[in-house]
């Protein structure tokens, strides 16, 4: 299964240009809400029409401006999994399936009993959609698109809607459903968690414009941009002013740093993610005196505001344990220590 | 009491209604399909529900009367329209189909546009869409519709005096019979024939909410 896409089409704030190719594997695509993630999932799936450029799956060309192909949803063979599911309230969940399934009576009637035991429904095969748990109406969703024959799987934000014991059942199901489906799937979502869980690829998307496609370990331990470190969860982000070669004044932390190694040309941020500040008892090498602003108690840590005294900075935002910070003692000043090498320099 | 207006008024709003539905139903999708000038087609087609009848029966004169384009086109082929059945059929259409249109209308927007997407993306034509998904999960506010078109066409009056007149036996209608008998001064058969207008738009109503009720009992179970 192999899906290639590089398209560009105009929105209202921004153009969405998305360039990629995916090949037996999942591949997600993470962005904030409205960067134009789901939009490309529209534009593959045949909902949307991209202004330019070229679809293609598995050698067939879905899409392309240049030779005016522009194939109907039905023609496509893109398995679109919504939010909502979407399942066809008016039917059962075996006359939802067999509704989509091609072939003759009896060619349909197989389909609908092999899908239906592949996703355990068999029991709920008279039920109608609104009498199925979320959990169940995502499996019927699924045996719906396989019985379809899609060739690919595009999952629209699959759990956005949901609150998180049911979003981690339906996140372990999905990847079952994953891990048994040999072909491509694509996901898009804003979660970095349940990018990193699900996909072995990732895509950062940032106001419609593609950055640099990762593997997922790579993206996480050294993201390149300010949005792909935002986007993976680092909560610390400084512009920055090069000093030396390996070294950094951080402007919004009134900071001046020493880098691991030498600066890229392009670097205009520096960032560290609040679990690698360090705290120390006396002074050294990239280690400040700072003043606890504030102290949120989360469900298993302390986060913890810190600034550097006197200096107007933004705070930075550091994470201890609880026992970590309660053996501290409370204290309304410290030391603060940002490891070199946990210094991510970040290009705009 | 001749019973002739009751049969003219039944077969006139019977077969406007069949027309009123198709037409309705074909221009409710056509509206919420178009990307430009919605509100202005919505505009058009919602016209007759708030304009005076006899302003409607009026345009009608104009279009296909004997000395319009239409009309005597018509003519060659030996067809008038003005003051027939055909004509109380026809006004009975345009005033009616309004009422059948926003309600189809309102029906299909309430309905998901990702379920429609869904069944796009798994190969469903859009004719199987139509007949399998979008008429039966918008059937209540469609059956909604088609009762109140079919009891606006029964006591349509305006545009059918204008446009086919009031001849008994030929387009005499109960409204128009009322209108009649009054200014005859036979109170007693203007009386009969309203209560007999009243009764009809009355049961029909009702069956149309124990209908509805009904589907909303399903309907709510959908969600």
């Amino acid at each position: 299964m192999e899906l290639s896409v590089d398209i560009e089409k105009k929105l209202r704030d921004f153009t969405l240009r998305a360039d990629f190719a995916v090949k037996d594997e999942v591949f997600a695509l993470l962005g904030a809400s409205g960067c134009g993630k789901s939009m490309t999932l529209k534009c593959i799936a045949g909902i949307e029409t991209p202004d330019k450029g070229r679809i293609v799956l598995n050698g067939r060309v879905l899409f392309d401006s240049e030779a005016g192909i522009n194939l109907q949803p039905q023609a496509r063979k893109a398995g679109y999994l919504f939010q909502n599911y979407a399942l066809f309230p008016n039917m059962t969940i075996a006359e939802n399936i067999a509704f989509v399934a091609s072939g003759d009576n009896v060619e349909k009637e197989r389909k609908v009993q092999a899908n239906l035991a592949r996703f355990k429904l068999t029991g709920l095969a008279q039920a109608y959609p609104h009498e199925l748990s979320g959990g169940q109406q995502q499996r019927a969703a699924f045996a719906r698109i396989l019985a379809a024959d899609a060739q690919l799987l595009l999952l629209d934000e699959p759990f956005s809607a949901l609150d998180s014991y049911l979003k981690w059942q339906l996140e372990m199901e999905l990847g079952d459903v994953l891990k048994e489906y040999d072909g491509a799937a694509l996901l898009v979502s804003h979660d970095r968690g349940e990018v990193y869980r699900l996909a072995d690829r990732i895509a950062v998307i940032n106001r419609g414009q593609m950055e640099k496609v990762h593997s997922k370990h790579g993206l996480f331990q050294d993201p390149d941009t300010l949005a792909a470190a935002l986007l993976t969860g680092c909560k610390n982000v400084s512009s920055i002013k090069r000093i030396a070669a390996d070294r950094i004044f951080a402007e919004d932390w009134q900071m001046e740093l020493q880098v691991a190694a030498d600066i890229p040309a392009a670097a205009q941020f520096a960032g560290i993610r609040a679990h690698y500040i360090e705290v120390k008892t006396q002074v050294g090498e990239n280690t400040v005196l700072v003043e606890v602003v504030s102290v949120v108690e989360d469900v298993f840590s302390y986060l913890v505001m810190v600034r550097k005294k006197d200096a107007g900075a933004c705070p930075l935002r550091l994470e201890l344990s609880k026992a970590e910070w309660l053996q501290l003692g409370n204290p309304k000043e410290l030391y603060l220590h940002l490891p070199k090498e946990r210094i991510m320099l970040l290009n705009p | 009491m001749e019973l002739a207006p009751l049969m003219i008024t039944l077969q006139t709003a019977g077969v406007a209604t069949v027309a009123t539905f198709f037409i309705g139903i074909g221009l409710a999708l056509m509206v919420v399909r178009m990307n430009r000038f919605q509100g202005l087609a919505d505009a058009v087609i919602t016209l007759p529900l708030v304009l005076p009848p006899t302003v409607v029966g009026f345009f009608l004169l104009l279009l296909f009367g004997k000395r319009s384009t239409i009309g005597s086109f018509l003519l060659q082929f030996d067809i008038t329209l003005v003051f027939t059945w055909k004509a109380a059929v026809m006004a009975a259409i345009v005033v009616s189909l309004p009422l059948m249109y926003r309600t189809a209308r309102g029906a299909f927007e309430q309905i998901d546009v990702n379920i429609i997407h869904a069944a796009r993306t798994l190969g469903v034509s859009d004719w199987r869409i139509f007949w399998h998904i979008l008429l039966p999960n918008a059937r209540a506010g469609i059956l909604a519709g088609l009762v109140l078109s079919f009891t606006r066409a029964l006591g349509e009056f305006g545009a059918t005096i204008m446009f086919a007149g009031n001849i008994p036996g030929v387009t005499q209608t109960m409204s128009t019979a009322i209108y009649a008998a009054v200014q005859a001064n036979d109170y007693d058969l203007a009386g009969q024939w309203a209560m007999i207008i009243v009764a009809f738009s009355l049961v029909f109503v009702v069956m149309m909410n124990w209908w509805i009720n009904r589907q909303n009992k399903g309907a709510a179970l959908w969600n």
